[in-house]
């Protein structure tokens, strides 16, 4: 169907479409509702990969794959409201590519991989070449985005959202981090504080140092506050962060360095928790 | 036949006088069956829409609705040429266009109007018509607009008023003085019903179906556009989606009856939510600057303040809110000598007027943080300091007014002192939704500081300054099915309040009758006065008793002329006789006859006009005036935890005192302080219009940020009933205390959390975090 | 285009629906059922809540088309004009409802809070309801509703 009319809008949970739409912003020509895609509501494993389509919405998320997702499970939490949750998607972030969108720092800290079909075929894309500047994706005009793929986490998942009202908010910033044990790796994702979501590679890189160079995942112990603080000053660095009616740009490089700190501190503390058990 | 929409049927209401009785339309309401001014239908409906200007300031060189006419189902497209009547009104000055005419003087002005057959035709064709502006430099600055060499952005120049208030000594002497510079941003009332009305033509008029707060003042200034006498302009109110100052000014109101006077057919126009936020005018923003001085002992010498309201493009009611701002400057406090100084000027921001609080809200955020940095300064206890100045009965406010009845200024301090506070927030089992930030996970207790604060604020009960402040109530006592029933008919707006139940209450109680009823409010009996300023269940319930009286002192004649000597024996003197439980009773409360046997057929009813005591204008030099009939005063303590690296608040409880003089219905007594405190908290820590250069940026939910069930704290409520000797059953005005000194308190709570000194609201994390 | 679902029971359909009008508009203007209100249409304040396959959503985000062949229960569908749900016979009691606008769409989240989590804390309440804006009550006698509710029909 759209290849016949690329310029038909798809439409799922209708939870950014809709607004364009009641608001006047958009008008389009044709539209596909995508809820009727039995595939796209589906989820499972695939090698390694937990595949989830992109149909399958926030609160099935938290519902269904908390344990196995709990960073991504954790941002759902914090979008919109009940009402919200039941019909929003991680298909519907990665498809209007907001810089905002709530599953996009999970995803990026987790090194998930987009998929994307059409009538010639399917890719997989991993979400840090998806983003390629604000509300603009990698997807071609005859493209849907089918399904993402993430691992199960490999250990500890956090994320943390800043807004100025405690239920329906739009980030002013946001970040997820995620700890794999097995790769000895620390993924992070930044939200609203760029013109795309990114990741903090330099952030990344330094605590893995610090990580194998404490030899702390063998015998875990409390990271150095130092550490932290750097770490915390990485992330920061990584964003690029503007002035807009939510909050200043000066404010959300503060805020990123607090989130930063206090989040891997929660994981990390996780992981020694568990590692002692 | 003439067409009518479906309107709410009026519901049976029994009960008394301080009861907590359910409101009529409370069932209708939770089965989605009350028809509110957005929901009306009548067959033949056309749709409208607006065109409006996308810039703050401009000239309008042309308008071509060629295009737009020739659209699919396009009916008609109407220009200011097109105003049957005078193209100007205004609730105080008549400074506001039905439709630009040469200029738009800010972004979002009405300039022409289309009827279509469906509300996506209306709105293409909208966007169809073209205007040519020239567009010109907004004057955005309040400061600017009151100098000699800004733009004159209406013909007067730019001072809607400038009030002067000198008291006592005006170079005093005092031991210890604090100044402070203080800003409020632009609150909206934000109700959730948009602005929405359908019109009727008919019979050379116009039948206007609305949600509005006074239906007679729409009407007569509609009657001047629509060149129409008023009985040609019928209004019949329909449900009400919440006001709070909203539904004071027109909106689409003229708008509609152009529409549908041009084409012969009804109009309905409805609102969405972008177009609400310039489809109605919002709360001035102030620029505060204020010295307090006091003696060491912290006994108030004199304030010395310098008020600015910003009132945008049109004056709406901002001449009577300036007034407030600088007659309640001080607060509620004894202050010997006063040097107070008020602007509200034009520019082309977004025009404002009332909004609950009517200035009382933005002077007390700057005379609570001021006591507070006396406290401060004197090293004494914040709400001991108040209570050493509060005003009591028989002082006087620095207008001159002795403030008579009942002023428990320091009691309802004392009170909500001594209410418990919560418990500190435990770290064993951690429950993200008591932190600040809530479940979006910021923090689990890191950096977590609590603080308490208190405020204390008040404002006057009904219209000022020499107003005719008046309401009207038709009482009809008929029996219906073999039982006696009232009817009660006024013109006053049901937004919400409960005062539908109210009037049901007050005529059962004065005529003893348990099947009361109350009408539609519509034009067809007199002016109610506006649903605002608290006045309503004091006035109009005034009006209502009054009629009742009148209706009472009736069937007490009847009785006794017909009531046959033979029959009275034993009754005992009519003179004690009393109306209850459907029946005439004698003094111990035997039934001397039914009302249903005594009246028949006969039907008497009466109306009444009631008016509370006059009021005088202040004089322009000094202020000085017995400017108000009534003061309600309330007091908040704020708990708040705030996280101190980040920014973010949790209101963790409100507590509140406030004297309401006599609870009518108790229970809407609490709706009107919980909801109040609500709308309080919002201003302080999340809502505002913001502005850039004369433009809205935020003309939605997703960003003006209305307070949720997380936002929302408990409220611990103490409501005292201390009796108002000049009112109604000792009641006073209640809605307006709760939104005044609840934002202020939660400020004072966030000072003491973060060591901060805030002297802007709302507060944004950035404001807290910034070094 | 036509749109044909179930309402509250019932078979209906409606024609000449403009492709991108929303569900809201449907029930409100084309199937006269307006009690689902449209206080911000963008999701951010509930008063559209409705059922969409036994799921609770905005109608003002779900397009008329989106509805075609589904199930859906508004406020009209809860309780009837005989007999309120228990649901709303607490909001009448508790005093919850003022200017009412925001009451069809929180009736519809508490019977949906309800039929999930029958004896809800007042936090899940809160948390439950945060989806739905009041401007009037400050949501305390909202929350009193809920608990009234949850205490009738868990002793039925």
């Amino acid at each position: 169907m759209k290849a016949a009319q690329p310029e038909a809008l798809p439409i799922a949970g209708g939870t950014d479409v809709m607004v364009d739409i009641n608001f006047d912003r958009l008008r389009p020509a044709a539209i596909i509702d995508l809820t009727r895609v039995a595939e796209l509501n589906e989820w499972g494993m695939d090698d390694d990969f937990l595949r989830i389509g992109a149909g399958v919405t926030y609160t099935r998320i938290i519902d269904e794959l908390a344990d196995r997702l709990p960073g991504l499970a954790m941002a759902s939490r914090t979008v919109g409201s009940p009402q919200i949750r039941n019909r929003g998607t991680v298909g519907g972030n990665l498809g209007s590519a907001s810089p905002a969108g709530d599953a996009h720092p999970p995803l990026l800290a987790s090194d998930g991989l987009v998929e994307l079909a059409s009538t010639s075929g399917s890719r997989r894309l991993p979400v840090r070449e998806f983003y390629v500047g604000p509300k603009r994706n990698a997807m071609r005009k005859d493209e849907l985005i089918a399904a993402f793929l993430v691992e199960p986490a490999k250990g500890p998942q956090q994320f943390s959202k800043v807004g100025t009202r405690n239920a329906m908010v739009i980030a002013v910033c946001s970040f997820a981090v995620a700890l794999d044990s097995e790769r000895r790796q620390v993924g992070t994702g930044i939200g609203s504080a760029a013109p795309t979501p990114v990741a903090a590679g330099e952030a990344e890189t330094f605590m893995e140092a610090v990580l194998d160079e404490g030899r702390l995942w063998e015998r875990p112990a409390p990271v150095a506050s130092s550490a932290l603080a750097r770490f915390g000053e990485l992330v920061a660095a990584a964003a690029r962060p503007i002035d807009d009616v939510r909050g200043t740009a000066a404010y959300r490089t503060h805020a990123l360095a607090v989130l930063a700190r206090r989040s891997f501190t929660w994981a990390w503390d996780e992981y020694r928790r568990t590692a002692s058990a | 036949m003439k067409a009518k929409p479906r309107l709410a049927p009026p519901a049976v209401v029994s009960g008394r006088v301080g009861d907590a009785v359910q409101r009529p339309d409370a069932a209708l309401k939770t089965r989605g069956d009350f028809p509110y001014s957005s929901d009306l239908q009548v067959a033949g409906m056309l749709w409208g829409a607006t065109v409006r200007s996308p810039h703050p300031y401009a000239r309008i060189v042309s308008i071509d609705a060629e295009d737009a006419r020739s659209m699919p189902g396009v009916q008609v497209v109407l220009t200011h040429e097109d105003v049957p009547g005078r193209n100007v009104y205004g609730l105080e000055i008549p400074d506001q266009p039905v439709l630009a005419m040469d200029v738009v003087r800010y972004w979002g002005e009405a300039v022409a109007l289309v009827a279509a057959d469906h509300p996506e035709r209306a709105r293409r064709a909208a966007h169809a018509v073209r205007v040519e502006y020239e567009v010109l430099a907004p004057l955005t600055d309040p400061e600017v607009a009151l100098t000699e060499d800004a733009p004159k952005l209406h013909p007067d120049g730019n001072i809607t008023r400038r009030i002067k208030i000198r008291r006592g000594d005006q170079n005093p002497r005092a031991d210890v003085v604090v100044t402070g510079e203080y800003e409020v941003g632009m609150q909206d009332q934000a109700p959730l019903g948009p602005e929405s009305g359908l019109a009727i033509p008919d019979d050379g008029g116009v039948d206007l179906y609305i949600a509005t707060q006074w239906l007679h003042i729409d009407r007569s200034q509609l009657a001047g556009c629509l060149g129409l006498p008023p009985d040609k302009v019928r209004l019949t109110m329909a449900g009400i989606g919440g006001a709070f100052g909203a539904r004071e000014d027109l909106s689409m109101q003229a708008h509609t009856c152009m529409l549908a006077l041009r084409t012969g057919r009804p109009v309905k126009i409805v609102y969405g939510r972008a177009e609400s936020f310039v489809g109605h005018v919002h709360r001035h923003p102030a620029r505060l600057r204020y010295e307090h001085g006091a003696t060491r002992d912290g006994k108030l010498v004199y304030v010395k303040a310098r008020i600015m309201l910003d009132g945008g493009a049109y004056a709406s009611s901002s001449t009577a809110v300036i007034a407030n701002a600088c007659c309640f400057a001080v607060g509620p406090y004894e202050c010997p000598n006063a040097t107070i100084d008020g602007w509200v000027v034009y520019t082309n921001n977004p025009p404002c007027g009332a909004m609950r609080g009517f200035g009382s809200v933005q002077n007390c955020y700057a005379h609570e943080a001021q006591m507070d940095k006396l406290a401060a300064a004197l090293s004494i206890d914040p709400v001991e300091l108040r209570i050493r100045n509060a005003l009591e009965s028989g002082g006087s406010l620095i207008t001159g007014q002795v403030v008579d009845g009942p002023v428990p200024v320091a009691e309802i301090l004392r009170r909500v002192r001594a209410m418990p506070l919560p418990p500190a927030v435990t770290s064993e089992h951690l429950d993200l939704t008591q932190m600040p930030g809530g479940v979006s996970n910021t923090t689990h207790g890191e950096a977590v500081r609590r603080g308490v604060g208190y405020a204390v604020g008040f404002k006057n009960v009904g219209y000022s300054e020499g107003f005719d402040d008046y309401s009207t109530a038709r009482v009809k006592l008929s029996v219906v099915g073999g039982r006696p029933r009232v009817e009660v008919h006024t013109a006053a707006a049901e937004v919400g309040q409960g005062l539908v139940t109210v009037q049901a209450q007050i005529a059962g109680t004065e005529l003893g009758v348990h099947d009361v009823i109350v009408l539609n409010a519509d034009t067809q009996v007199g002016s109610a006065g506006s649903s605002s300023a608290s006045r309503q269940t004091y006035i109009t319930g005034g009006a209502v008793k009054a009629a009742c009286e009148a209706v009472r002192e009736r069937v007490l004649a009847l009785a006794e002329s017909e009531l046959t000597q033979l029959s009275r024996d034993g009754a005992g003197g009519s003179d004690d006789w009393r109306l209850e439980n459907d029946a005439i009773v004698s003094a111990d409360g035997t039934a001397v006859i039914t009302l249903a046997t005594l009246l028949g057929e006969e039907v008497i009813e009466e109306t009444r006009e009631f008016r509370p005591r006059r009021t005088s204008p202040l004089d322009p030099e000094t202020g000085q005036a017995n400017a108000h009939m009534q003061y309600a005063f309330a007091a908040h303590r704020a708990v708040v935890d705030v996280d101190t690296e980040l920014g973010l608040v949790k209101v963790v409880e409100l507590a509140t005192a406030q004297d309401v003089g006599k609870a009518i219905n108790p229970q809407a007594v609490e709706g009107q302080l919980e909801g109040g405190a609500a709308q309080g908290l919002g201003l302080a820590v999340m809502e505002e219009i913001q502005l850039k250069d004369g433009v809205i940026r935020n003309p939605s939910f997703t960003d003006y940020l209305l307070p949720t069930t997380l936002d929302m704290p408990p409220v611990r409520i103490d409501i005292l009933e201390l009796g108002d000797p000049n009112a109604p059953y000792g009641l006073k005005g209640v809605g307006e205390p709760p939104t005044i000194s609840s934002g202020p308190a939660i400020v004072a709570a966030i000072r003491a959390a973060s060591g901060r000194s805030l002297s802007r609201v709302p507060v944004r994390p950035h404001d807290i975090v910034d070094s | 285009m036509r749109v044909g679902c179930t309402v509250n029971g019932g078979r209906v359909t409606a024609d000449d629906v403009w492709e991108g009008e929303s569900l809201l508009y449907l029930l409100r203007e084309r199937l006269g059922l307006p009690g689902s209100k449209n206080a911000c249409e963008q999701g951010e304040c509930g008063s559209c809540s409705v059922y969409l396959d036994g799921t609770l959503v905005c109608a003002c985000l779900v397009l008329a088309g989106q509805a075609e062949d589904r199930d859906l229960v508004t406020v009209e569908g809860i309780g009837s004009a005989d007999s309120l749900h228990p649901v709303q016979t607490a909001f009448v009691e508790a005093g919850a409802v003022q200017c009412g606008f925001c009451t069809p769409g929180l009736i519809v989240a508490t019977h949906d809070l309800l039929r999930r989590v029958p004896q809800p804390t007042t936090v899940q309440i809160r948390e439950a309801l945060a989806g739905n804006i009041c401007r009037c009550t400050g949501y305390a006698k909202v929350i009193e509703a809920v608990h009234l509710a949850a205490g009738r029909m868990g002793s039925s």
